[in-house]
């Protein structure tokens, strides 16, 4: 038994070490301060808050989308937030994509259908940098897995927007204490009844941003509570199994080791 | 199995002809494996597993991946997105090149500490270290696929490497790209040998599962076996234990896939390829970090390279540097402290490889890099010949029976 337990110690240990110190190496500059916030995805039993979700779509269509494309996501995709086939339909047929050639080689616009992918605000790269002054607004789909610190770094970095300090030099952009280096080309997006909510919820900065990061934690896995609930399942069948093979284990050794 | 010899029934028939199944019954049901064996000897097996893991995943993933500059990144999310399960498999084969590396460094660390390279396994050993260079080989490629910011930039700075090789060196390089520059060319044959090494990975254990049954296993005594009272069949005694450890690390392992299967990766490589904008800090995957902490260890890039390549071709060596003629550390109470001295040693440089390379870790890296190589060039001999070893037991059937080893 004292190897058993040797083995795990020391397996844990040099993990723990190494990824302790590997993910300070990911770990924004020193002047970017993220505030560790606690969402309702986090945690073994953690899941996307849906209806939280669905206001998030309302606020990216609305303030994000004029910048930002969703390049991965499907109007389709929406079915999995709880929004009806309907109201899929619906939401899909406001955007405009370029159609199928038809009989005579023409090609036309046509409203977009529930399998069409979100439609990106530009119509090409070079269009995304000619209106943003030759940067492109990152893709949101995986934004939320792409950053350091993950949601809580965008939630910090939505609510960062500061005035410049005064012993800071003139800046090129816009002052944010979560972004690494202070100094970002976006202009704040969200102040608070930037949106009017559908369903009533009063528009707060504080509840914009939490709808945000729920609707975009959910475009960058939406497997997640697939994956929770199974991995919980897989779990417990695996300490089981683990168990009855230990037993079993004993039992057969017992001749050897009297 | 007795029915075999005389060729009789459908198996011993084909058997008479072809010895497959009497070759399964002597390796995996036969086989007279030491008593003794540790927990720390489940690692070759769980090694084995993981490869099969690896191969059976890649396979899925390769239907539905598309290895093109335009159309990677996107089939990934692909299979994230809209294959069945796909978001499932791809965590198992990310996460499972991380376990695979876990378990064979572990396995590795095994082998120094009860001196497994040592006569008569030393070409065991080499064929276990050629297993270590095509799986770097092969993590590094199939870390390039999926086309993210990490992915470009790692190739590009891995492959610049053979730029250090005087002369030809940016002919080969070039000739590496299919191009000037990392691109569409690099991507595809990245792909093709990505498929391909797992494969020759699977030949190379096939011949060392052969090497090692050719002497049967060494032990945590590290003394030979004097008679059949010192052995037990491989099954059942060993088919349960492996097994029974088999479950455990699946159990971590699955913990990792299901609750956190990004904490292992760089958050960089959910951003599609740039070569025009580079990463603030370039690191590659963790099981490499050890290496690039050697590389960037030396001022010198040619210098680097060499020093890197020597940190794994030095093992080869291991046999004739090790001048003990004890196997193993539980006897040699020098060369124990000495061989946790070399595993600290090795986090540190992991440490190191995943910090940027600016003040005070250059020095460390640098420090570190010195002890890695003096601990087998200096020390291992040495401490081999002022060493007074304890006892050795008599045989693995008395020290079975009269009092517990601690490993």
């Amino acid at each position: 038994m004292k190897n058993y337990y040797q083995i795990i110690k020391i397996f844990f240990i040099s993990f723990i070490f190494i990824n302790t110190f590997f993910c300070k190496a990911f770990a924004a500059g020193p002047d970017a301060k993220i505030t560790k916030m606690n969402f309702s995805f986090d945690g073994i039993f953690g899941v996307i808050d849906k209806a939280s979700a669905r206001r998030g779509l309302q606020v990216y269509n609305e303030i994000c989308a004029g910048c930002h494309s969703l390049e991965h996501v499907a109007y389709r995709n929406l079915l999995d937030i709880g929004f009806s086939s309907d109201q899929v339909k619906e939401f899909a047929s406001q955007f405009e994509v370029m159609g199928e050639p038809d009989s005579d080689g023409e090609v036309n616009m046509r409203s977009a259908i529930p399998s069409d992918r979100f439609v990106s605000p530009y119509l090409n790269d070079n269009q995304a940098k000619a209106y943003n002054n030759g940067a492109i607004p990152p893709d949101l789909s995986l934004i939320i897995k792409a950053r350091a610190g993950g949601a809580s770094y965008f939630y910090s970095l939505l609510k960062g927007y500061e005035d410049v300090p005064e012993d800071k030099e003139p800046i090129n952009g816009y002052y944010n204490i979560a972004y690494p280096g202070n100094v970002i080309a976006m202009p704040q997006p969200l102040y608070g009844d930037d949106v009017e909510y559908e369903d009533g919820t009063e528009a707060t900065m504080e509840q914009e941003i939490i709808d945000l990061v729920s609707f975009l934690a959910w475009t960058a896995q939406p497997e997640l509570n697939d994956r929770k609930s199974m991995g919980f399942r897989v779990f417990l069948f695996l300490v089981f199994m683990t168990s009855v093979l230990f037993l079993s284990y004993r039992k057969i050794w017992k001749k050897i080791k009297g | 199995m007795s029915n075999t010899k005389n060729g009789k029934g459908v198996i011993g028939w084909i058997d008479y002809r072809l010895p497959i199944f009497s070759t399964l019954q002597h390796t995996l049901v036969d086989y007279p494996t030491p008593k003794n064996l540790n927990y720390w000897w489940n690692f070759g097996s769980l090694a084995g597993i993981f490869l099969m893991i690896q191969i059976v995943t890649g396979i899925v993933l390769a239907m539905h991946y598309t290895p093109s500059v335009e159309g990677a990144f996107a089939s990934i999310e692909h299979i994230m997105r809209d294959v069945n399960y796909g978001w499932l498999i791809r965590y198992i084969h990310m996460n499972g090149a991380s376990f695979f590396f876990i378990v064979v460094y572990i396995h590795i660390f095994r082998g120094l500490y009860y001196g497994s390279y040592k006569s008569p396994r030393e070409v065991l050993w080499w064929l276990g270290l050629i297993i270590l260079l095509l799986m770097m080989a092969t993590a590094f490629m199939g870390y390039v696929l999926p086309w993210g910011q990490m992915s470009f930039w790692g190739a590009t700075v891995i492959t610049n490497l053979f730029s250090a090789v005087p002369v030809v060196g940016t002919a080969v390089v070039e000739w590496l790209w299919g191009g000037f520059a990392v691109d569409n060319a690099l991507l595809n044959r990245f792909f093709a040998l990505h498929y391909l090494f797992p494969f020759l990975i699977v030949g190379v254990v096939i011949l060392h599962i052969v090497a090692l049954h050719t002497h049967g296993s060494n032990n945590p005594l590290g003394i030979d076996r004097k008679g059949p009272q010192d052995s037990i069949p491989f099954h059942p005694y060993y088919t349960i234990k492996d097994l029974f450890g088999l479950s455990f690390v699946l159990t971590i392992f699955a913990a990792v896939v299901f609750y956190a299967p990004d904490f292992l990766g760089h958050p960089d490589n959910y951003i599609p390829a740039d070569p025009l904008k580079t990463p603030a800090h370039i690191v590659p995957e963790w099981y490499f970090l050890p290496f690039y902490a050697i590389l960037r260890a030396v001022p010198d890039k040619l210098g680097g390279v060499i020093a890197m390549i020597s940190a794994i071709l030095i093992l080869f060596a291991l046999p004739w540097l090790d001048t003990s003629k004890v196997r193993s550390a539980t006897f040699r109470p020098i060369y124990k402290k000495f061989f946790w001295l070399l595993f600290i040693d090795v986090i540190i440089l992991t440490w190191v490889g995943g910090s940027p390379a600016e003040g005070h870790f250059i020095l460390i890296g640098q420090l570190a890099t010195i002890y890695y190589f003096a601990h087998f060039i200096i020390l291992m001999p040495i401490i081999g010949i002022i060493e007074t070893p304890r006892p050795l037991p008599n045989s693995i059937s008395e020290s079975v029976l009269n009092k517990p080893i601690k490993g």
